[in-house]
């Protein structure tokens, strides 16, 4: 049980000074002047400097939510496996994943089309957190462009692998948490002989 | 409009009013190489605006407004509340069945020429409302000229979608937006 704490309502203390009006107003208003002085006179201190945008530009937030990109493997082919992860998270439904075949035995599935509607998404990063294989991220710092046209808002797998994020374009080596790396890690300790315990087969029902 | 006599422009036009006289001679004066150059000039500098917000956006488009980011600098700073006067229709924020006809209404009301911005994702698209109430995008009920992803769309955005419909205004020709009223 946590403590209970009881509290009385109580007015706040309006004495002779307070109800004397004219010092409290002159105190309200003299706040007020501090800041439009600061901000006409201020030089640096201004915060309500206009931006010219164009020409001069507000850096985002590190976490800023930006424009889509898929994460390449060392081959350059996308590292999403068509799970549909994303796109069932996406409330705004705007991922749509066709599925195909991966050449390679290690990895099940690939996408054969993988679109993101930008003008239909609502930048929520719910696709980023539901991604297992860290294929999708929105760290590219930019904001998606404006379109005079609802069918160039649709951006193919080409488009999102051509864009890079701030590690790359900082140019650090990026550091990937998919379950390929968590496989990689957690491999040794579950199977030291490197193998996956064997499960007997089960005779299937006859209906 | 009195017409006042019926002759052949520079570039093969018929100009019949005296409207078009005084039209042509200031193209004349500062153009050399499209007839439409300085009418688009003018007409994308001078943006009046109906903002038709009815959504969370319009706190962005609030931002956009004010003095960080001051759509002012492009010359679209006044918001006209009557769609008689204004030029850019401004679509901000979600538009549902009920509102669609409203909004039709104020596109029809607004003199040529007119242009519509979509800001954002569910006036561009509907966004994540699909839904029976919500119009699944603007251009469902009138044209648009420049959708503005985003939810909401940050000011950058924006004034890139407001250079897009300068950029846009700057090629148009006179069969678009004739200047013959």
């Amino acid at each position: 049980m946590g403590k209970i704490i009881k509290v009385r309502a109580q007015d706040a203390e309006v004495g002779a000074y307070e109800k004397a009006y004219l010092p409290e107003i002159t105190k309200g208003i003299g706040i007020t002047l501090r800041h439009v002085v600061k901000n006409l006179f201020g030089g640096d201190e201004k915060y309500t400097r206009t931006v010219s945008y164009p020409e001069e530009k507000v850096e985002y937030p590190v976490r800023f939510r930006g424009a889509h990109r898929l994460t390449p493997r060392e081959d350059g082919a996308p590292r999403c496996v068509a799970c549909f992860m994303c796109s069932t998270a996406c409330p705004a439904r705007c991922i749509n994943i066709v599925a195909e075949e991966s050449d390679d035995p290690n990895i099940e599935k690939r996408p054969k089309v993988f679109e993101i509607d930008e003008l239909k998404c609502i930048f929520c990063g719910m696709c980023v957190e539901a991604c297992p294989e860290d294929a999708i991220r929105m760290d590219t710092g930019e904001h998606v462009k404006p379109f005079t046209n609802r069918a160039d808002a649709v951006y193919g797998k080409v488009d999102l692998l051509s864009m890079l994020g701030r590690t790359e374009k900082n140019g650090e080596q990026p550091v990937y948490r998919g379950a390929h790396e968590h496989r990689a890690r957690q491999a040794p300790q579950h199977s030291p002989e490197g193998t996956l315990p064997v499960q007997d087969e089960q005779p299937e029902d006859a209906h | 409009m009195g017409i006042t006599k019926a002759h052949s422009g520079s570039d093969g036009e018929v100009l019949v009013t005296r409207k078009d006289d005084v039209q042509n001679w200031i193209k004349r004066l500062l153009n050399a190489k499209g007839p439409q150059t300085a009418v688009n000039w003018s007409r994308k500098n001078s943006l009046f605006q109906y903002p038709f917000v009815t959504a969370c956006c319009g706190m962005e488009f609030m931002s956009v407004s004010c003095s960080r980011y001051d759509i002012a600098r492009f010359g679209a700073e006044f918001p006209r509340f009557s769609p008689r006067q204004a030029d850019l229709l401004i679509v901000v924020g979600t538009v549902v069945q009920k509102q669609a006809p409203i909004l039709r209404r104020v596109y029809d009301q607004m003199a040529e020429p007119k242009w519509v911005i979509a800001f954002g994702a569910c006036a561009s698209t509907g966004g994540f409302y699909q839904n029976y109430a919500v119009v699944d995008g603007i251009d469902n009920i009138v044209p648009v000229d420049v959708y503005i992803p985003g939810c909401p769309p940050r000011p950058e955005q924006v004034l890139d979608g407001l250079m897009m419909l300068q950029e846009k205004i700057s090629r148009e020709t006179a069969t678009k937006h004739p200047v013959i009223g």
